[in-house]
């Protein structure tokens, strides 16, 4: 095994990235995301790629798409604002079926917001900001070890299912730093018979998100619909942490999962029995895995730093008649372990009275 | 389990989040879980700085605290942001260069007052050495890591064009580890 090393979030997915055989980054700054262009910008052309700051982030999704077109492994980084105008681009990605990895350390928003740790960003990252009917795969690390894999798990996934993923993180990840296992996994690069990479001695080839005649975008939609069925039936990731006789489900993502995990450590050593399901994939979501445990627990409580975007996610999953509640902190605030814990307390003593989402 | 907790504190320049590196650096080569937060927002040279360690035999949640086991504090304005939060019984380490012992309003800590910037001058010839001296001081009190590993993690992150400072950051916090077992 090698040796860990200690490094940020940001450093270790920008090092997963180059061990994914991703040679090609186009970015514009915005913090807190800058470590991942910096590191970058001197690591590529060591390792004979390229880095282009671009002129905004406009033309670095731009940019990403031309390289991934050719079938190269691309990547952008932003964070919210910077993000937001990459929804074109990020649309015809999808639309052409190319494969990229975009990253979103995020800011608090709307607007410009702030440069703090929140999870606001979760319906634009699942839900899709552009147009049109598509699906970004949506990882999301709780980890400086995870900014690793999964940067190198997503480049993987996108070229597997000729899709647009995105690693949805925040400051905390992104600055954070923790031992890491750097260890390379062998990188496979699937073969791409349809990128462009020159007609000589072949037919030429389109690639394309414009479909006029009769019928076509219709076939196109269902096409990729199929495509996402695949990706919910084959490559769902959950950690789950559960216990027998549970009182109470927790579910949270990201940075936010570390609150949590530290809060179910309190709530158990004070005897209560929870568990707590941590989606890895946000789209596809681990909806099965929240249903069939959800079936026996009979509450659950939902833990964000946003207003309760996942939530919607969770109450779709839940087995029916579950109560669903919402611990929610945005705008930058982090709830605390023993925030979480005084909630998982008052909700398990509340009893079934309260048969209703309660907010 | 083994859980231990620091809130590092003090000015931007003074090298706070230097010292957390080092102590979660020492922390990782004895095979602990560790995790090394950095106060994140509009920083600047003077302006305040802070860092947490979280050292644990276990997988680390929040890399947070709230109520550390430790604050290494370096100036006025950290020890008063700060030392309301410190466990009850825990340990506080304030450099008293630059602050006066008498602001300590905590008397269920344990205080440690070291005149950290003057040990640097006088032993080592560097004032600015003060954060390793208490970094020193702060693994002998507290044992969350042995010397011996932090020495190592020095030369791991004092190394190529950093290797220069090396031979005074590793008297530096020798000395402050020695002066703690002196006092």
């Amino acid at each position: 095994m090698e040796k860990r090393k200690l490094m940020r979030g940001s450093i270790a997915l920008a090092e997963g990235a180059i061990t994914a055989g991703c040679r090609y980054y186009f970015g514009y700054p915005i913090t807190p995301q800058n470590e991942i262009s910096e590191h970058l910008s001197a690591r590529l052309p060591e390792v004979g790629g390229v880095f282009i700051q671009a002129e905004s982030e406009i033309a670095s999704i731009n940019m990403v798409l031309g390289a991934a077109s050719c079938g190269a492994r691309a990547m952008t980084s932003s964070s919210g604002p910077g993000i937001s105008l990459m929804q074109e681009g990020l649309s015809y990605l999808a639309g052409s079926e190319l494969p990229a990895l975009v990253v979103n350390i995020t800011r608090i928003g709307p607007g410009l917001g702030g440069i703090s740790a929140c999870q606001g960003d979760y319906w634009q990252a699942t839900r899709g900001g552009g147009h049109g009917d598509y699906r970004l795969i949506v990882l999301a690390p709780n980890s400086v070890q995870e900014m690793h894999d999964l940067a190198i798990k997503a480049l993987h996934l996108a070229d597997q299912y000729r899709n647009p993923a995105m690693i949805l993180a925040d400051a905390i990840l992104g600055q954070m730093m923790e031992p890491v296992n750097l260890d390379p996994p062998p990188v496979e690069i699937p073969a791409k018979p349809w990128a462009l990479t020159g007609a000589r001695g072949r037919k030429p080839q389109l690639v394309k998100s414009l479909y006029l005649a009769d019928g076509e975008m219709e076939k196109h939609n269902w096409h990729m619909y199929e495509k996402y069925q695949r990706l919910q039936e084959a490559e769902v990731m959950v950690e789950m942490d559960l216990e027998e006789h549970m009182d109470l489900l927790l579910v949270s993502f990201g940075s936010c999962s570390r609150m949590v995990n530290s809060a179910v450590a309190l709530a158990r050593s004070r005897g209560y029995r929870v568990g707590h399901i941590r989606p890895v994939t946000l789209f596809p979501f681990p909806g099965d895995a929240i249903r069939e445990v959800s079936r026996c627990v009979g509450k659950v409580l939902t833990v964000e730093m946003n207003t309760g975007q996942m939530w919607d996610d969770v109450r779709l999953s839940v087995y029916p008649g579950c109560q669903c509640r919402l611990l929610a902190r945005p705008g930058g605030a982090i709830p605390s372990p023993k925030q979480i814990l005084e909630e998982i307390e008052k909700y398990i003593k509340a009893g079934d009275l309260l048969a209703k989402s309660v907010r | 389990m083994h859980y231990y907790d620091v809130v590092l504190s003090g000015f931007g320049g003074q090298g706070i989040l230097l010292t957390g590196d080092v102590l979660a650096h020492a922390a990782m080569l004895e095979a602990k879980h560790v995790t090394w937060m950095p106060s994140y927002g509009v920083e600047m040279r003077g302006g305040a700085a802070s860092c947490t360690v979280v050292v644990s035999s276990e997988r680390i949640g929040s890399p947070f605290a709230e109520e550390p086991c430790c604050l290494f504090s370096m100036s006025k304005p950290s020890l008063f942001k700060y030392q309301g939060r410190v466990k009850k019984g825990g340990l506080l380490i304030v450099n008293t260069s630059f602050v006066d012992p008498s602001l300590i309003t905590r008397e269920d800590v344990k205080s440690i007052c070291i005149p950290a910037s003057e040990i640097a001058y006088q032993e080592v010839g560097e004032h600015k050495m003060a954060n390793m001296v208490m970094l020193g001081t702060l693994i002998s009190a507290s044992g969350v890591v042995s010397l011996e590993k932090t020495e190592a993690a020095m030369e791991e992150i004092f190394s190529g064009n950093k290797k220069k400072a090396l031979p005074q950051m590793l008297q530096a916090v020798r000395c402050g580890h020695a002066w703690h077992l002196r006092v």
